[in-house]
């Protein structure tokens, strides 16, 4: 399909020079990459440093530097405090189910079966489509009155319609509801990044470790899960930032309510930097993320680098 | 016989947990399905069998979701914006990602993880000062307002993915094109390029598809209904005071959500062959 390049005869131009050299044309190439990323994310970066250590409303866009008042505020606001846990909570709630359940998946899919591939596609799903769509769904179905979970439950006569349960109306039932849909959302990438692993594993090792008595729990807890602990971690990563960070599933399930019970940091940086416009403080509380963030990263980064060499 | 006996159950056990796992993942995406396609009197009687239809099926939540609301200006919004970030993106990406994976020693492969990093800093991070440059340049409630943001995590990702991609192929084939006569940046364009459509085609997928996703953004920057892209429409659009039209809302997500899923099910087979299959062995 394609022939060698034909050797060219014009004259070499003017500009020829800088397209041989290596070094040169290496920079230009990278510059329009580089300097996007710098211009609408090290730029806004800065920017939103600045706000939460600033005086800036939408109605009195001042840049009035005030210090550390702003965060000050923040933390002895008990609000902020029950979000700064919630966050925790709805993330590493999310993470654990998410891994379990992406484990057993993942052990399902290793074996060959007949509609395979499908069976795939279909667990796929919930990774592939927005979330925005899929959460919508959800909501239907934890619908105080026609929900399709609460019918289930009383025609099969576990509960009765008096004691149906109003998922996101009451707080424990609200938080468990965001926690099992972002599960629900992630534990597809959770199968997808053991699959890799796994795969990735020669069989001689697994069949060696068979031949040396070895069981079924031994295998895979003692030989597979080390071994894939490395791209485990990675898929961890972004996981935990994305679940950290989100307030999708959160703004269009519960709208963190009832009563802030499931208000996570997103979220309450929306609400307070766009919904009230008092960008300062939203500042502020989205920064809260960066230390979590950051921790996250370098540690995971560390542990790969270290299970490499 | 008792052998027989017990895989025959290891097998129901094994298919009953594969059946679990696909009602699991599945079910909500049938309950738009179901939901869709009953009447709202079917649908608003708690007496009635919600799995199945009590009543004949109907199309008129697709009817009034055409004609009676914006939901093709919101497709249609979401068609230029992934284009337009799909444009944005392979003109950055593509010369960066080959740069990082020729450039020699550390300073390469630095760069490469430092830009990687940066697809790891959240929307909930940058709204807030994005919404201020956003108004500052006129674009507020405005779909380019997204056509400028989101290459800000398309084009991180697709640098990444195209590095790998550049990294497998052979020096060998640029080369013998420059000692056929063609420039360094002439044997990226007639050889490197041609050669790579499988890894564009990937990115041209993937960057599609996250355009598609992404909410966060959209909700920050836009109000306006007919400049929504239609995750946003979908979701935020067709309710009314404490009114929900979950019939409208469930035939519209589930039209957009058919083609990503059936992209995002393409490109993992894509992803794959176009890391690990290169043009030359």
């Amino acid at each position: 399909m394609v022939s060698i390049a034909e050797p060219i005869a014009k004259p070499a131009s003017r500009y020829r020079f800088i397209l041989d050299r290596r070094d040169v044309l290496g920079s230009i190439m990278v510059a329009p990459a580089i300097l996007y990323v710098l211009l609408l994310v090290g730029l806004p970066f800065l920017l939103a440093v600045y706000y939460s250590v600033s005086a800036y409303t939408i109605y009195d866009p001042s840049w009035r530097f005030v210090g550390l008042s702003n965060f000050r505020q923040i933390v002895n606001n008990p609000v902020f405090q029950e979000t700064l846990a919630n966050t925790f909570l709805f993330t590493f709630g999310s993470q654990l189910l998410g891994l379990v359940l992406g484990k057993f998946g993942a052990l399902l899919l290793m074996r060959p079966f007949p509609g395979r591939k499908i069976v795939r596609a279909l667990i796929i799903l919930p990774w592939a489509v927005p979330i925005a769509l899929a959460t919508v769904a959800w909501e239907w179905m934890f619908d105080s009155l026609y929900s399709v979970i609460n019918w289930t439950l009383i025609s099969l006569g576990i509960i009765t319609r008096s004691e149906a349960p109003n998922w996101l109306g009451n707080p424990h039932l609200a938080m468990l509801c965001v926690i099992v849909v972002n599960a629900w959302r992630f534990f597809p990438f959770a199968v997808v990044i053991f699959l890799a692993g796994i795969t990735s594993i020669p069989q001689d090792v697994i069949d060696a470790a068979t031949v040396d008595g070895a069981g079924f729990w031994r295998r895979n807890y003692q030989i597979i899960l080390p071994m894939i602990m490395p791209i485990v971690a990675v898929g961890l990563i972004f996981g935990i930032v994305f679940t950290f960070t989100d307030l999708s599933v959160v703004f269009l399930l519960t709208n963190g309510g009832p009563v802030g019970a499931t208000s996570v940091l997103g979220f309450e940086g929306f609400q307070v930097g766009i919904v009230s416009g008092d960008v300062s403080h939203g500042a502020a509380i989205s920064l809260f993320m960066l230390p979590v963030l950051f921790f996250v990263v370098i540690g995971m980064l560390r542990f790969i680098r270290r299970r490499e060499i | 016989m008792r052998r027989t006996f017990l895989n025959i159950a290891g097998g129901g056990a094994f298919y009953s947990a594969v059946a679990a796992f696909v009602v699991l993942t599945a079910f909500p995406f049938y309950w738009m399905l179901i939901t869709s396609l009953k009447s709202n009197p079917d649908l608003y009687n708690i007496t009635n069998i919600p799995f199945w239809f009590n009543e004949a099926p109907t199309f008129e939540h697709f009817q009034y979701l055409f004609q009676q609301t914006q939901f093709a200006r919101w497709l249609l919004n979401s068609l230029i914006i992934g284009l337009c970030v799909v444009a944005i993106t392979l003109v950055c990406a593509l010369p960066a990602g080959y740069s990082l994976a020729r450039m020699a020693g550390r300073s390469g492969e630095a760069l490469g993880i430092g830009i990687f990093l940066t697809y790891l800093v959240p929307p909930t991070l940058l709204f807030l000062p994005l919404s201020r440059i956003v108004a500052s340049l006129g674009l507020q409630n405005s779909m380019w307002s997204l056509v400028l943001v989101y290459p800000t995590f398309t084009i991180p990702f697709c640098t990444w993915l195209l590095m790998g991609f550049f990294k497998a192929m052979p020096v060998e084939i640029e080369e013998a094109a420059i000692v056929d006569g063609c420039s360094l940046f002439g044997a990226f364009v007639r050889m490197v390029l041609p050669l790579s459509l499988p890894a564009i085609l990937t990115a041209v997928i993937f960057t599609f598809t996250l355009t598609l996703q992404e909410f966060v953004y959209a909700l920050t920057f836009i109000s306006a209904s007919a400049q929504k892209p239609v995750t946003l429409g979908v979701a935020t659009d067709l309710v009314r005071g404490d009114i929900f039209f979950w019939g409208e809302i469930m035939a519209g997500a589930l039209i957009a959500s058919i083609p990503v899923a059936i992209a995002y099910n393409l490109f993992l087979d894509r992803f794959i062959s176009g890391i690990t299959g290169g043009a030359v062995k």
